[in-house]
């Protein structure tokens, strides 16, 4: 059986899991509303189930009941009653779930790869680490997550949230440490075999204790490693920033709207990115001819990561200057090329 | 007792070796006569004797899983064994047991009887759903028990295309087939509620379990082509390759999700809407009083079945939806909790002023209103979108649709069975062994599932064959739990088979219950009732009532 000494356990109050954020105990304070008012009906239901079956056993053989076909009033009271209550725990659900949802401007950002059965995590400055997950305290943390093979599900119980791992498309989620400790990383999907042991460690520490972590950890960027893809496979023999260019420029593309072939427009966001070069023909920019080929099945997740960190990461002048030792790619359009 | 239909021959029982009032347990004679006959009670048999073996099949593969889960390590048995085994319990509990029990053992035995009829409207189409029924279950279950299937009852791709090298393509295939047997099912009830109600029968005398069959049998018809039309895409994908849920194909595993729950939200209604109809049969009959608010209860079965199948995105809100598709599914789930509520709360107030006894058909219907509740106010919680967020794909779904399913929908079974085994078989059970096991479920079940609750808040995640040794007590107190549910669960066998032998002769109306059903012999005769009968009243006029049982 998987040793599991390196894993957090559950310190604290045995019927209660530890708060990592603030969003941790506002799911909490939700939770224990809900667990009051069900608590009440729920006592409501048993006191007149039980209050019923003794006033109203039966004592004598010729007991006679009266005729109650309903009531009117009662069924509206107890058809409408519940819509305020409801109302308040679905509005109080929606915002609790929004503090997961909305971005927050300086956060610092994670990539997460998932696989048959573990957690790859990779830092902005290249750091990678696997089931463990360094993070700063009180800093928003960003989380974008793909997997490589099977749905996964990111799952961080001290903080009160998950979110489904899909192959094939970035989701994000996000979270922001309140205090330092370590914490349970959990799969929550039903992956196959080793699905149990999927799991790993959040570890949350002061922000001097993370940049040491992050020193010790030193690798080149996401962005810088995914310059050397962006030039070994010879993607500027298109997208170079000259009047050569088969391709449009990438320089700042990151964040704006695309307007695209054949109508509609879509952001230029790491979704779109990584769509672009693993199916280049799912959304071709207005003006330009479809003959990008596909590097499906050529790239991993964390080249990809890479390729996506470096085109974010590409501003105007930025593009390599495109040199005769660059040819196109086999299955190109070697003509001339189109405006 | 009240007249509730004009019924000459009770008045002047016609002599027993009269043709018309021979019980149609030996007529025809022969056990050949039964693999072919047409007779609903016939068939409602058959039906209760194979899903009663499915169940015993798969109540065995969830002791297994509870005794593996007394130790943290998973010791007993195997990852890939355990995975193979909750796949079982869930695929055989959900096709084989819960979908088919209320509507095609009691609802077969009933419907005609209660209705006036002499049978559904369909009687060969009956049979062959059997038949059908039987064939997709010995695929189903040579699929998960020999061959073994490692997906989850839920086939998520693309596991279950790419990545899942076991008995797939089969289980899919036997799932499909029964999916037709349900179909047939839904549609013969449909067609007899239309076109087969006696004289007098109104649809506002109908009796509740018949609202309920009824609105049940709606969502068969519309929701399970879906589940085969799944079934399909994902043999398409596995076996040709067809990139429809796996992104490296073109595919989208999120269009699986959106498929399945289609079918499987308005599934878990199709599980217990029966339920709550036998409830309304039950609980008047032993409190003698008028079920309170009649075309209320009736009208939440209907909205059950329009309302479940706008809410199936509930299932999905970790699983990259918008965030606005997320906010309105919230919104619909809370909408069905309100009909659910509406029904217990008029169960309740039938109790009121009435002149209860605790038979144990009565006892496991108390057990299912209080276990109902735990698991329609535990939805509430999974309803708001920022707790599901925590306690989704845990323990605490676990034990809340076990509390819906187990809790609520098996002990209905029982408490049918109970109420009307002196109907079908004639004979009476024993008293003191009929409470025992009613009260030995409700205690063991609350054992096994209010710690589970507790676990997934905790975040205990599903589906885990080994776990962290700080949830080793509470899972300790769920086994326990689970032991002392099965001995409830296998205590029935041994008295109910008793009381056929040895049983006290039960009369035709051992409870003195109104419906039409009690009307006739027990057991009936082949055609039901001798003359058709004319109803003049509502089903529940228990007010007044003489005293027996």
């Amino acid at each position: 059986m998987p040793d599991r000494s390196h894993l957090p356990q559950i310190p604290g109050l045995p019927f209660w899991p530890q708060q990592a954020s603030e969003h941790a105990a506002q799911v909490d304070h939700l939770f224990l509303f809900l667990l009051a008012v069900t608590g009440g009906v729920a006592l409501l239901v048993i006191v007149l189930l039980v209050g019923f079956s003794f006033l109203y056993h039966r004592r004598r053989e010729d007991e006679t009941t009266p005729r109650i076909a309903g009531s009117l009033p009662l069924e509206l009271f107890w058809t409408l009653a519940p819509v305020p209550i409801f109302v308040v725990m679905y509005v109080w659900g929606v915002r609790v779930y929004m503090h997961t949802v909305r971005p927050s401007a300086d956060a610092y950002e994670v990539f997460v790869v998932g696989k048959q059965w573990m957690w790859k995590i990779q830092h902005p400055d290249g750091q990678r680490e696997i089931n463990e997950l360094h993070i700063p305290v009180d800093r928003a943390v960003k989380l974008t997550l793909i997997s490589e093979d099977v749905v996964h599900d990111f799952g961080m119980p001290e903080f009160r949230t998950k979110i489904d791992v899909l192959p094939g498309r970035y989701v994000s989620t996000w979270v922001h440490p309140s205090k330092t400790g370590r914490f349970r990383l959990v799969c929550n999907q039903y992956c196959g075999t080793a699905h149990a042991s999927m799991v790993g460690v959040i570890d949350v520490s002061r922000p001097d204790e993370h940049e040491a972590w992050l020193r010790d950890h030193a690798e080149g960027s996401a962005a810088l490693e995914g310059r050397k893809l962006f030039l070994k496979l010879q993607c500027l023999a298109c997208h170079s920033a000259d009047a050569a260019a088969r391709a449009p420029v990438l320089e700042g593309l990151y964040g704006r709207n695309v307007h695209l072939r054949g109508g509609g427009t879509t952001t230029a966001d790491e979704n779109y990115i990584r769509e672009s070069i693993v199916r280049p023909r799912a959304k071709v920019v207005e003006g330009w001819e479809p003959v990008m080929p596909t590097f499906q099945s050529q790239l991993s997740e964390e080249d990809l990561i890479h390729l996506v960190a470096y085109i974010r990461s590409l501003r105007p002048g930025d593009t390599p200057v495109p040199t005769n030792h660059f040819p196109a790619p086999v299955g190109a359009p070697t003509g001339p090329a189109k405006p | 007792m009240t007249t509730v239909v004009d019924y000459e021959s009770q008045a002047a029982p016609p002599p027993p070796d009269d043709e018309a009032t021979r019980s149609y347990l030996t007529d025809p004679p022969g056990w050949r006569s039964w693999l072919v006959t047409t007779d609903h009670k016939r068939i409602a048999l058959l039906y209760m004797i194979t899903v009663t073996l499915f169940f015993l099949v798969g109540g065995a593969a969830a002791t297994v899983i509870r005794l593996n889960l007394i130790d943290p390590r998973g010791g007993l048995v195997t990852a890939e064994l355990y995975n193979k085994l909750f796949t079982a319990h869930g695929v055989i509990m959900v096709w084989l047991f819960l979908i088919p029990v209320i509507p095609s053992v009691l609802g077969n035995f009933l419907l005609p009887l209660m209705l006036g009829a002499r049978d559904l409207a369909y009687p060969r189409v009956n049979l062959l759903s059997w038949y059908v029924f039987v064939l997709g279950s010995l695929v189903t279950l040579f699929a998960v028990l020999v061959g073994g299937v490692d997906t989850g009852w839920t086939f998520y791709p693309p596991f279950t295309t790419k990545s899942s090298y076991t008995y797939v393509n089969l289980a899919a295939l036997g799932v499909f087939i029964t999916g037709f047997s349900t179909i047939m099912t839904g549609l013969n009830f449909v067609v007899t509620v239309h076109t087969l109600r006696a004289p007098g029968m109104t649809w506002g005398r109908l009796p509740l379990f018949v609202w309920s069959l009824y609105a049940t049998s709606v969502i068969m018809l519309l929701a399970t082509p879906v589940l085969a039309t799944v079934m399909v895409l994902i043999v398409v994908e596995r076996a040709l390759g067809m990139g429809i849920f796996d992104p490296a194909l073109g595919g989208d595993p999120v269009l699986f999700q959106h498929l399945f729950w289609f079918y499987s939200h308005p599934a878990v209604y199709i599980m217990i809407l029966p339920g709550m109809g036998v409830m309304s049969e039950i609980i008047p009959c032993f409190s003698r009083k008028h079920i309170f608010g009649y075309a209320f209860v009736a009208a939440a079965s209907v909205g059950i079945a329009v309302l479940g199948f706008l809410v199936w995105g509930h299932h999905m809100f970790v699983a990259g939806q918008s965030v606005y598709a997320a906010m309105v599914f919230s919104a619909l789930s809370y909408a069905v909790a309100i009909p659910s509520a509406v029904k217990v709360f008029n169960w309740t107030a039938t109790m009121y002023r009435g002149s209860i006894i605790f038979e144990a058909p009565m006892l496991y219907s108390l057990g299912f209103v209080s276990l109902f509740t735990v698991g329609g106010l535990t939805g509430l919680f999974l309803a708001a979108l920022g707790i599901d967020q925590h306690v989704h794909d845990t323990y605490f779904i676990i034990a809340h649709f076990h509390f819906i399913m187990v809790g609520g929908m098996v002990s209905a079974y029982f408490a049918g069975l109970h109420f009307w085994w002196p109907k079908i078989t004639g004979r009476r059970f024993s008293r003191p062994w009929g409470r025992l096991a009613s009260l030995l479920i409700f205690a063991g079940f609350m054992l096994t599932f209010l710690p589970q609750f507790i676990l997934g808040y905790l975040g205990m995640p599903r589906r885990y064959h080994h776990y962290p040794p700080e949830f080793q007590v509470l899972n300790v107190l769920s086994s326990a739990g689970a032991s002392i549910l099965a001995t409830g669960y296998l205590l029935p066998l041994p008295y109910l088979l008793w009381s056929l032998r040895r049983g006290p002769d039960a009369g035709p109306n051992p409870w003195h219950a109104t419906g039409l059903e009690w009307q006739t012999t027990s057991p009936p005769p082949k055609h039901n009732f001798t003359r058709t009968p004319v109803v003049t009243t509502g089903p529940y006029e228990y007010h007044g009532a003489p005293h027996g049982g």
